[in-house]
């Protein structure tokens, strides 16, 4: 699903050149969910940036879904953003002024789907949100406003969604339901790839991407946690009990 | 829901969002709008008013003075030129002129009982009545008898009568002209203020009673003559002026000792001026939408950076760079086109005030409204276009990390 091959990316920061990735060679296979740790500054930001084709490297090659997308032009790059990748981001990035289903069939529009508010629906049943589709994104409790972004991420049902640090700005127990609906996702099939901080976030993933200094330090995959398994699947085939009206409500009020 | 109607509404949240900066940003546009808008009824309505009174006095006149039409300030030295004699010979011989009304007069004192007044007595013949578009209001006017016997009779321009008689019935009563007693036959229909000149400020009597009775000439003061047709105008002036030469002595490369004034190229000159007025005033109202414009792109492109995340979010789930280009442009034209209806509001309701506030017409015309609107939606576009760019441009990552 995606190729990378001696990824290189150089910024140049007045007569400095800062060598932010210096060859990175990574492939991830369909529907792998994969953590990518590091420390700051060790590049893991601009590989996300690069992978998500928000940036293009200095030089390499890039394979997203057998489509080379290095050379691509901004709008070409655009358009691969639409149709094959879902963004989650730290701090959400919702439009403010917009409906939580507004928000959602965001991409929809620029895909030039035509009947946007159906899909967007759905997306938000998907996360379990459907009874605040019409909420202002100020109306909504962080979890909720995360599962607004990732139900965005999801809406034109992409091959890989790109989450960077999507736990970072929740209390432990709302990071926990959203690793829920990334677990989810994993299973029906989608590539997840993930960038964060934490062990316990990175232990939901199947392998991990250990980045340092432009380079790429460790590339490990193990088993999940033995409690994720036979669990987490009664949870999320039933994910209307993670996501319950209640138990959204006393989410509020907290 | 398409991608149109999402721009829109998007556009609409946002000036409605911010409503104050909104409408401050539209006022510039208001107000050029409805200055064209209001500036051109004003030079519409003077331009009628003009040309009615124009209208009003005949455009198939043409005015034989005597004098030197390339020395106007030393017309004095001539005044004598034009004769009895000259008037009937166009009559006879010009087949286009339809109708000659020679004039031969000078102001003089009139008394009626203790009222007096000055006014300009002209003596003329009956069809003056016709060539000059006046009307009897009451009584009747003399004829080509009392003029032939140099009758004693007059009639009065409505503003004599309003000095000499007020209101009172002037038809039959007797006035004294330069000592001379006159019998009132008629008083004509007012014709109104016609720019410095009042026509209705005048007491007319035959032509050979104020030539031999009052003032001792035998020139014409001028010879009115009403074409047949407006489309023979020139080529009857040149039939008047070669016969005149002719008459004159005159060879054809010498210098004519009378001009003739075209009624029809009076009221052309007349537009002219009031044209070039209503332009002058439309390109101050125009400078004024440009500025408004400017005001249009300074808070464009404060919108701009103040929403750089937006973009930012817009372009990583697929915005392309014109999507975010047009939503802009959407918003700047928004702005515009709600600034310019508003303005075409304002613009009725100004030229409406003038009208009622001072003596002025004002015509708002269509073609002013179309026009100031759509130099509204184009100062949109045009000023919108550069933030709007700026925008389409944004490097997503760059547009994420802002606050």
């Amino acid at each position: 699903m995606i190729h990378l091959e001696s990824i290189t990316k150089t910024y140049c920061m007045g007569e400095h050149k800062v060598h932010a990735l210096r060859g990175l060679d990574i492939h991830i296979a369909a529907g792998e969910m994969v953590a990518v740790m590091g420390p700051s500054g060790s590049g893991k930001s601009t590989l996300m940036n690069i992978l998500g084709c928000l940036d293009r490297p200095s030089s390499g090659k890039y394979l997203l879904d057998g489509e080379d997308v290095a050379a691509l032009s901004a709008d070409g790059l655009a358009s691969i953003r639409n149709r094959k990748l879902g963004f989650v981001f730290q701090s959400f990035n919702l439009l403010q002024l917009d409906s939580a289903l507004d928000n959602v069939a965001l991409p929809l529009l620029y895909a030039g789907v035509s009947d946007p508010h159906k899909k967007a629906k759905e997306a938000l049943r998907r996360v379990g949100l459907e009874d605040r589709a019409h909420h202002k994104p100020s109306e909504l409790s962080g979890g909720q406003r995360q599962r607004v972004a990732i139900a965005r991420a999801l809406v034109t049902n992409p091959p890989v969604i790109l989450a960077d640090e999507p736990t970072g700005n929740l209390d432990s127990k709302t990071g926990e339901e959203i690793l829920k609906i990334f677990t989810k996702l994993h299973r029906e099939g989608t590539t997840v790839l993930m960038v964060t901080h934490e062990h316990e976030v990175a232990e939901h993933c199947r392998r991990l991407l250990m980045i340092r200094d432009g380079v790429l330090e460790k590339d490990e995959r193990f088993e999940p946690r033995a409690a994720d398994d036979g669990q987490i699947d009664i949870q999320v085939e039933s994910a209307g009990t993670v996501c319950a009206p209640d138990k959204e409500k006393a989410e509020v009020m907290s | 829901m398409n991608l149109f109607a999402q721009l829109f509404r998007v556009a609409f949240n946002s000036v409605a969002h911010h409503k104050l900066r909104s409408s401050l940003t539209m006022l510039g546009i208001i107000i050029g709008v409805s200055a064209v808008i209001t500036m051109v009824s004003i030079g519409e309505g003077a331009r009628r008013q003009v040309s009615e009174r124009i209208q009003g006095m005949g455009t198939n006149l043409l005015v034989i003075r005597p004098g030197f039409s390339r020395r106007r300030h030393v017309r004095s030295a001539s005044v004598n030129t034009l004769t009895a004699a000259d008037a009937l010979a166009i009559e006879r011989e010009i087949s286009d002129a339809a109708l000659v009304a020679p004039e031969a007069g000078k102001s003089a004192q009139v008394k009626y009982l203790s009222q007096n007044t000055n006014t300009t007595v002209l003596g003329v013949t009956p069809p003056y009545l016709e060539v000059n578009n006046f009307e009897l209001s009451e009584g009747s006017f003399f004829t080509d008898a009392d003029v032939k016997s140099r009758s004693k009779t007059a009639v009065l321009g409505a503003t004599a009568y309003k000095e000499l008689f007020d209101s009172g019935t002037a038809v039959g009563e007797t006035i004294r002209i330069k000592g001379v007693n006159f019998k009132v036959l008629g008083v004509l229909t007012a014709k109104g203020q016609q720019g410095f000149r009042d026509p209705d400020d005048m007491i007319l009597v035959p032509l050979s009673t104020a030539q031999k009775r009052l003032f001792g000439v035998d020139y014409l003061r001028a010879i009115n003559v009403s074409v047949v047709s407006e489309s023979k105008m020139e080529s009857t002036q040149a039939e008047i002026e070669a016969l005149l030469m002719r008459r004159h002595r005159l060879s054809p490369g010498q210098e004519p000792d009378f001009n003739i004034r075209n009624q029809k190229e009076l009221l052309t000159t007349m537009n002219e001026v009031s044209d070039t007025f209503t332009n002058l005033l439309a390109a101050v109202a125009v400078v004024s939408m440009l500025v408004g414009g400017i005001g249009i792109m300074n808070i464009m492109l404060v919108s701009v950076t103040e929403r750089t995340r937006e973009i930012g979010i817009r372009k990583a789930v697929g915005a392309r760079g014109r999507d975010v280009l047009f939503q802009f442009l959407v918003e700047a034209m928004l702005l515009s086109v709600i600034g310019g209806l508003v303005g075409i509001g304002a613009g009725f309701a100004a030229s409406r005030a003038v009208a009622a506030g001072t003596t002025w017409q004002t015509a708002v015309s269509p073609a002013s409204v179309v026009f100031a609107f759509a130099i509204a939606a184009l100062t949109g576009v045009f000023f919108g276009l550069f933030p709007a760019m700026k925008a389409s441009r944004l490097d997503p990552v760059e547009a994420l990390r802002q606050e």
